[in-house]
């Protein structure tokens, strides 16, 4: 968290369809219940459709901008690699990076090799952490739909975020429907064991 | 119950601004809601699709938004609260209802919700600014920053409606429609399905000339009224002091912004913040402007804004400077870095971005068909069928607009909702090549039959590709005449038919032979042909 700021920023990249909103709704009702202000940002309609997708998430004292100004996310949250760079617009050296080892290849464009992509990342800040979440969650789980839910419990709980891992908890619950919540709950407790973060 | 239900007055939940605009409706007491699907206004109509018969409120998705706005008119003038909203290009659809609408007026107070795009994220045909044509229709406007004050202003559009008879319109864009934040709650009443009653009144409802001129005069003298209403109102405040001579005028989303780059360049101006785009507060501005040298006007997109300050300010303080698309671009959204800049050079603050020295380049994605979408199998059909070179391919809004992109490559022209057929005429006409035009279901029941008509009253022959999906899909799958939550819509295929035209086959893309077949029949025909591809959107619920 930015002291003198006294706010948090969140990026969360992705495409279309890996469930960012929900991850926003997840982490805006955790700020909300932690007592902080609370200024989002998502894109809906044609977007959508396997384009990019990023969703900002911002809390602290008083929020006024939905959007994170250039070069001030605190927290990069990847559920494509290649998205990540992209959304370097939003980083800065001390930006921590939490990226899902996962790949949808761009059609008639070269997937990058994994070893560029964070080669590049690591321009702008050596704080990353690639997270095998897809297939830990699909190995565990069943699926890899949760990798999402994966990281943001995992960003919690090795103190990425400034939000409690119960608040999180809570937030899931209130959130995910009840037919997938049981998943979710699952998912919040496999990244709770988690020594992907030290 | 809905979370949005919730009736805990000064509770405070998380809503996206578009729904604290349905919520500030409900608040106020709505009865009557029209609607046409476009984001980034969709969800307005979505969730009084979810709610509308739990709280008693007439909702409808119309065929497009003239006569959404038209079904809003008839409500209005029987008595009923009424909300109606699309987005901008909606605006120019219902155009030709608004103007008269001014002019006579409201009976039950009504509120039309306009988003607009700017950068386009989910408009094709142009970077609208309602704005101008709030200035050509005299519709009071009310601009909201976040979804508070989306809440707010509704209930206070409703307010301003009722007190002055006119419809009032909440001018809102995507960052601040698909903006979230904690909002405090007020208290809903739930009036229940309220049945209206139209009262004959000629010399309100019936704009014929002579009455249409006083008609005039009365609008032009309410809107003074409305002025002054501006003039008091608390949604056009000054934040900030400072001994410097300079401030800032700003509205909606750029107000966030500007707050925002204050904090980040560590300055304390005095802002305008203006809730109100028409009519405006004008002694206001004057009093805000008298003692500065300069100002900084901060709006997205034209300077509607920074002409008015710069015509107020000939009469309160000639000598003042007004800065605004000098520093602050006209194409494309604000962002917060792109105000502070602007903000930082208006002042002669330092400011450099953290992070500018990176130039990472990285692969642009772009939306795609999904994968199963009926549509690949129109498109596999059209490159066996026809030299891809030898025709011309029409497009228009909806999913099949991204033909256009690569690999697909087949849309040679796009603009509006309903125009690939009026055009593909025009060009048949002008040029006798061969054209092929796509037109989808709900496009076809918002503006597409009046050009079909019109291909085959003038006679001309394209050769018109109706894609039947059977959903709104491209702003999230909402329901249209042909295909409405109860089954039996109203079919394409006998309005078609009943057009007059004679060379029409409705076919499954998945029988390639024969749709094949049919595509190269057609395109040699001397007369209109049409076909409907009829399979559902992989995301609807069979």
């Amino acid at each position: 968290m930015d002291k003198k700021m006294k706010k948090f920023n969140i990026l969360i990249v992705g495409t279309g369809g890996q469930g960012q909103i929900t991850l926003l709704q997840i982490l805006s009702a955790t700020a909300l219940s932690e007592g902080y202000d609370i200024k989002t940002s998502e894109l809906h309609g044609l977007s959508q459709r396997g384009g990019s997708v990023e969703v900002h998430i911002r809390f602290g004292k008083k929020i006024f901008s939905p959007l994170i100004p250039q070069g001030q996310a605190d927290l990069i949250i990847g559920l494509e690699m290649q998205e990540c760079l992209k959304a370097c617009y939003y980083a800065n050296p001390k930006t921590n990076f939490l990226i899902n080892k996962h790949i949808v290849p761009i059609p008639l464009e070269k997937i990058l090799p994994e070893k560029e992509i964070l080669n590049n990342l690591k321009k702008v800040s050596k704080n990353i952490f690639l997270i095998p979440a897809a297939e830990i969650c699909q190995e565990k789980l069943g699926t890899s739909v949760v990798a999402g839910v994966y990281l943001i419990s995992l960003s919690s709980f090795k103190n990425l975020i400034p939000i409690k891992p119960t608040s999180l908890f809570e937030a899931i619950k209130k959130i995910i429907p009840e037919k997938y919540l049981e998943l979710n709950l699952k998912t919040f407790n496999l990244a709770s064991n988690s020594e992907a973060v030290k | 119950m809905e979370e949005i239900l919730l009736n805990k007055s000064g509770g405070k939940i998380i809503l996206l601004g578009n729904e604290t605009i349905v919520r500030g409706a409900l608040e106020a007491g709505v009865n009557f809601v029209s609607t046409y699907p476009g984001t980034p206004a969709s969800e307005i109509g979505d969730t009084f699709f979810k709610i509308a018969k739990k709280v008693g409120v007439y909702f409808e998705y119309s065929t497009n938004e003239k006569v959404a706005l038209e079904a809003g008119i008839g409500a209005s003038f029987s008595g009923l609260k009424t909300l109606v909203a699309m987005k901008n290009f909606g605006l120019n659809v219902c155009l030709d209802s608004l103007f008269p609408l001014t002019y006579t007026g409201t009976k039950g107070p009504m509120v039309i919700v306009v988003a607009d795009d700017p950068s386009c994220y989910s408009s094709a045909q142009s970077e609208e600014n309602s704005r101008g044509l709030v200035l050509a229709t005299h519709i009071p406007t009310l601009e909201p920053s976040d979804p508070q004050e989306c809440k707010d202003f509704t209930k206070l559009a409703f307010q301003i409606s009722e007190k002055f008879k006119i419809p009032v319109m909440i001018r809102t864009t995507t960052r601040v429609a698909h903006q979230k934040m904690p909002v405090k709650l007020g208290k809903i009443t739930f009036p229940g399905n309220v049945v209206g009653k139209f009262v004959k009144d000629p010399k309100k409802f019936v704009t014929l000339p002579p009455r249409v001129l006083e008609m005039k005069k009365e609008l032009l003298t309410k809107i003074e009224k409305i002025k002054e209403f501006s003039e008091k109102s608390k949604t056009n405040f000054v934040d900030g002091k400072t001994s410097r001579p300079i401030g800032i005028i700003t509205s909606g989303i750029s107000y966030l912004y500007v707050r925002e780059a204050l904090k980040e360049l560590n300055l304390n101006l005095p802002v305008l913040k203006l809730g109100f785009f028409y009519p405006l507060p004008e002694e206001k501005i004057k009093d805000f402007i008298k003692g500065l040298k300069k100002v900084l006007i901060v709006e997205e997109l034209e300077p509607y804004l920074e002409k008015e300050v710069e015509r107020l300010a000939k009469e309160a303080n000639c000598k003042l400077k007004v800065v605004g698309k000098q520093l602050i671009p006209e194409v494309g959204e604000l962002k917060p870095e792109i105000v502070t800049l602007a903000l930082a050079k208006f002042t002669n603050a330092k400011y450099s971005i953290l992070n500018t020295k990176y130039q990472i380049p990285f692969p642009k994605r772009f939306p795609q068909l999904c994968l199963g979408c009926p549509y690949w199998l129109v498109i596999s059909a059209i490159k066996k069928a026809v030299d891809l070179k030898k025709v011309i391919f029409g497009g228009e809004i909806g999913c099949y607009m991204l033909f256009g992109n690569s690999p697909i490559n087949l849309q040679d022209y796009l603009s509006c909702m309903g125009s690939s057929v009026g055009i593909a005429h025009g060009i048949k006409k002008a040029t006798g090549q061969k054209i092929i035009t796509f037109v989808g279901d709900s496009s076809f029941f918002h503006a597409g039959i009046p050009a079909l008509i019109n291909t085959v009253f003038n006679k001309s022959n394209p050769l018109i590709i109706i894609l039947e999906n059977r959903t709104t899909a491209m702003t999230g799958h909402q329901p249209h005449p042909g295909a409405p939550v109860i089954p039996n819509g109203i079919k394409i295929e006998e309005i078609v038919r009943a057009c007059g035209v004679k060379n029409l086959k409705a076919i499954d893309p998945i029988n390639q032979k024969e749709f094949i077949a049919t595509i190269k029949e057609f395109l040699n025909k001397k007369e209109t042909s049409v076909i409907i591809v009829q399979r559902p959107c992989i995301w609807i619920k069979k």
